[in-house]
């Protein structure tokens, strides 16, 4: 497994990372599973709106600062930048940055374009965005019109090469190609990595890069690191892409989710020598002590770090205890991304929950350095084995698995799921923020969380005492994964140039 | 005086959606429930622009995650997504609990060419109610997507009805959810006309669905209460149950617009028009109360008071909100960006609306749907004092360029959180003036 820069898109997750999309089981039987990379994805005859690459890819693109994307779609696959223009200003606003809109232009593909295909619009929209961005790189986003109707983008971008003096970066993350979202987090990463990343002239000792999403919590870190006299640098979101084309300089990478940060963590690595910690991810006490340890024995500051760890945990024990106490034997189910619901499986039981089911939305067998992600060896290390399934979102699902198990709480990552369980009278704990649990602080604050959720549930009582759910009697009697079967054998046949 | 903006193709800021968008015009309907043959993404991120970063509706009964999808990838893209589909109807059948099933489909398969509309035909012969719309993005914006599936239910799902029961009326106007005060409006309408003695037939929104659209073949008449989005349907449902139209482009903001319009429909519906003129003289009474007791604020905060208002919005409320300031509060329009790429066969009339805002009063309108337009536009505009600039969130930035006012009254509204307000009828305008004049008190002037 490694990742090769010289093609002009990243493969999919489903074929690099062997992920999958449906599974009912256990975390043990995943992690044994993942080691012969034998799991087949479940699929299923009724299906619920998930989510595509495009998002993924164009979410972090649209953040860089002195950056400018262009949406080669339709309309409508353009509509979430406007939650990207939200992200842009907390972001800008936790910054202290001046407000600005994103720099995002999108071409309009109409009937005509899937006709006579888009490249005068695409054309137009890159000197666009141009001319009124004066942007220092040019991101083209694919999509599903462009991809089918067979849109040559690379060959359109560089036939502007000349024009436009800044590079123009085709990002291929067309939604239909993948099941998994994920996938477009790559696609972006590899758009990085190959057209903005260039080798280190110089290497800087105590820059560490941390991949995260928003960074609104990123000071603790900086407290953190600073404490062992290193600088951590955010990326990618609110970059510029001058600070993106020195990230090789720094002498690790951190990462807070490994579905986010595999493909381009693993490339620094790679291609530019710059050290992927694969340890957890930082949440909880586990998780921080991990990712330090991990780094301490890549800096060779082993020593330094422990005593970090040392003190730091030692300023949480009574109040940790606390909630232990208060918290003890809640029943929890989760349903996140995999790296946080491996990650928040673990951590719930720092807080002495019981986490009664983990679901996650898709599941890597691989990371893209090569192994099986740390976070679910380290679970199935446990005595005690952990129902577990993988459920790309499909809220028909959760539905009637939430209603089976009848949890105290359900903390889950996604927006437009926290619904889904509160309409069950389920307190629900929504994380949209990476830094909810970071570290030592962090699990306090989190475990607050929970007990401010536990104590007052009127609320989700309230609206369950109050709505209809949307499904059918017969389905509410039905096992939660009765739509789930077996795995089909591999379909041989792949797409075919002509609709590439 | 239309001023033909610079023809610019692409689209900087998203001020509308995809016709698949208009899935939100199934939600609007109790007792529907949509079903995508679409890709992995469009779902999700059309639910996030509609319903999340517009006012933050919500997703309701059985949107968001909710909706069943085919989330077509490589296989139907290859293959074809016929089959697939099939295969979703028929489990949607079994999981959802609606009693109207709308399937919609994205760009994907259209372009791949799946006869979606066929597969829907399939589960109507066996008596189901499923009906299909083509609405791939590509084919056309969300206020397009929204006559499509209108379209689709009129002509796919509705029975001629044997009775015609007299005063009542079948509403079709804003769009849900791309107006995010959709709800709020819509039962303002029904207030209005009940007041001068109409029944409401409206199909969206509470107190609405699919009991409602059972009773649109019995209507006296279809009132269309808008530019030019519907009009399509209400033609079609001429045609296909003989039932007359009145066709009304004005939204009513305001009392001198609003009892315009009761006045017009009453005649229309043949009511009395003592009857009529009753009804306006209790209605204008509260507006009226409101109006006298805040006027010297009114008066007195004309030092700070917008020189010029903007609107960048849609028809609707392009063309209902200018009425309601020119008329009602005595302010002066500016340049009005209408943003919903009208067909060009009706921009004619809409700028004729606007020469006569009122009998001295007209405003230049620019068509365009690219904010890049607008913002070189406003740039090169000198305003003596600070314009009113009524749009979307986007322009927040624009307005503080040019030291402005602003207030989200359009898509996408996502500094707004929006349940139940109205900017309709006499109600309405109260409310719109609540939302303008506390930007006016909250900023420093
Ligand atoms: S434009 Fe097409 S692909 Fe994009 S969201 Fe709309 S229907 Fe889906
Ligand atoms: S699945 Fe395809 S068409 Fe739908 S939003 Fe994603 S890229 Fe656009």
């Amino acid at each position: 497994m490694s990742i090769n820069l010289t093609t002009p898109e990243a493969q999919i997750r489903e074929n690099r990372l062997s992920s999958i999309t449906g599974y009912k089981g256990s975390i043990k039987d995943l992690a044994a599973q993942a080691n012969g990379c034998s799991l087949k994805s479940g699929e299923r005859g009724f299906t619920q709106t998930t989510a595509c690459s495009l998002g993924c890819a164009q979410g972090q693109l649209v953040l860089i600062k002195d950056a400018a994307v262009v949406g080669h779609s339709a309309i409508g696959c353009g509509s979430d930048t406007i939650q990207s223009n939200i992200n842009n200003r907390r972001g800008q606003f936790s910054r202290e940055l001046e407000y600005t809109n994103i720099n995002y232009i999108n071409t309009n593909m109409t009937e005509e374009a899937t006709v006579f295909g888009g490249a005068a619009k695409l054309r137009e929209g890159i000197r666009e965005a141009y001319r009124r961005f004066n942007p220092k790189v040019i991101f083209v986003t694919t999509s599903c019109v462009s991809g089918i109707i067979g849109e040559n983008v690379s060959g359109i971008l560089d036939g502007l090469a000349e024009e436009i003096p800044v590079p123009l970066v085709p990002v291929h993350c067309e939604g239909f190609r993948s099941k998994l979202w994920a996938s477009g987090f790559d696609a972006a990463f590899h758009a990085i990595l190959t057209y903005i990343v260039k080798p280190a002239e110089k290497k800087n000792p105590n820059l560490i890069n941390i991949i995260n999403f928003s960074g609104i919590g990123r000071k603790e870190v900086v407290r953190l690191l600073g404490r062992l006299g290193l600088v951590p640098q955010f990326l990618v979101q609110f970059t510029t892409v001058d600070q993106l084309s020195k990230i090789s300089e720094a002498a690790a990478t951190l990462s807070f989710c490994g579905t986010l940060g595999s493909y381009l963590a693993s490339g620094l690595e790679e291609h530019f020598g710059v050290p992927y910690i694969k340890s957890l991810q930082p949440h909880g006490v586990a998780g921080i002590n991990s990712w330090l340890r991990e780094l301490g024995k890549v800096l060779g500051r082993e020593e330094e770090v422990e005593k970090l760890i040392a003190e730091e945990t030692a300023a949480i024990v009574p109040e940790l205890e606390e909630l232990r106490e208060k918290l003890k034997g809640k029943r929890v189910v989760i349903g996140m991304g995999p790296s946080f619901s491996q990650n928040y499986t673990r951590l719930l039981q720092e807080l002495a929950l019981e986490v009664v089911w983990a679901a996650s939305w898709h599941f890597d067998q691989r990371h893209d350095y090569g192994e099986i992600p740390a976070t679910i060896l380290d679970l199935a290390k446990n005595e005690k084995d952990i129902s577990a399934c993988v459920s790309e979102l499909q809220v028909h699902e959760i539905n009637n698995l939430l209603r089976q198990l009848k949890p105290d709480l359900f903390v889950c990552r996604h927006p437009g799921m926290a619904i889904w369980s509160a309409k069950l009278g389920i307190p629900t704990i929504f994380i949209n923020d990476e830094y909810q649990s970071f570290g030592y602080q962090g699990l306090i604050n989190f475990g607050n969380r929970v007990a401010d959720t536990l104590a007052n549930p009127t609320f989700v009582q309230y609206l369950a005492s109050k709505i209809k759910l949307p499904y059918t009697n017969w389905w509410l009697e039905q096992d939660a994964f009765t739509f789930l079967g077996e795995a089909p054998p591999k379909k041989k046949e792949r797409i075919t140039k002509a609709v590439v | 005086m239309a001023k033909a903006a610079k023809k610019i193709k692409v689209i900087e800021q998203v001020r509308y959606s995809c016709a698949l968008a208009a899935l939100h015009s199934v939600l609007a309907i109790d007792r529907a429930v949509p079903i995508l043959h679409a890709g992995p993404g469009c779902g999700q991120r059309l639910s996030t622009a509609l319903s999340t970063t517009n006012g933050y509706q919500g997703t309701g009964y059985a949107g968001g995650h909710a909706m069943p999808c085919t989330n077509s990838t490589e296989a139907e893209v290859i293959f074809g997504g016929e089959k697939k589909l099939k295969e979703l109807i028929t489990h949607s059948l079994e999981v959802m609990d609606a009693d109207l099933y709308v399937v919609l489909t994205g760009c994907t398969a259209d372009i791949v060419g799946d006869d979606s509309t066929e597969v829907a035909r399939g589960f109507q012969k066996q008596g189901k109610p499923v009906v299909c719309a083509q609405t791939g993005g590509f084919s056309g914006n969300n206020f397009v997507g929204h006559e499509l599936i209108l379209g689709a239910i009129i002509d796919q799902y509705l029975q001629p009805s044997e009775e015609i029961e007299p005063g009542l009326v079948n509403v079709f106007s804003i769009v849900p959810y791309y107006d995010a005060f959709w709800t709020g409006n819509l039962e303002e309408i029904r207030k209005l006309l009940e007041a001068i003695g109409l029944k409401a037939n409206i199909i969206f929104g509470p107190g609405g669905g699919v009991d409602a659209l059972n009773k649109v073949p019995k209507a006296q008449f279809n009132l269309l209460l808008s530019p030019w989005i519907g009009l399509t349907n209400v033609k079609q449902l001429e045609e296909k149950f003989k039932t007359p139209y009145l066709h009304y482009p004005v939204l009513p903001i305001g009392p001198t617009e609003t009892s315009k319009f009761l006045r017009a429909v009453g005649k229309y519906a043949g009511l009395p028009s003592e009857q009529v003129e009753a009804s306006i003289a209790e209605l204008e009474k509260p507006y009226d109360y409101y109006i006298e007791r805040s006027a010297d604020y009114l008066l007195q905060a004309r030092v700070g008071l917008p020189s010029r208002f903007i609107t960048i919005s849609d028809s609707f409320y392009a063309l209902g909100i200018s009425k309601f300031l020119v008329n009602d509060l005595g302010l002066l329009p500016g340049t009005q960006f209408i943003i919903d790429n009208i067909p060009a066969k009706y921009q004619a009339d809409l700028e004729e609306e606007f020469k006569d805002l009122s009998p001295t009063i007209s405003a230049p309108v620019v068509f365009t749907n690219d904010s890049g337009t607008i913002r070189e536009k406003l740039r090169e505009t000198k305003f003596r004092g600070k314009p009113l600039i009524l749009g979307s969130a986007w322009d927040q930035m624009i307005a503080k360029e040019l030291n402005g006012y602003q207030l989200s009254v359009s898509f996408p509204a996502a500094d707004r959180f929006i349940l139940n307000s109205t900017y309709i009828g006499y109600n309405g305008a109260l409310r719109l003036a609540e939302d303008i004049f506390s930007v006016l008190v909250s900023s420093n002037y």
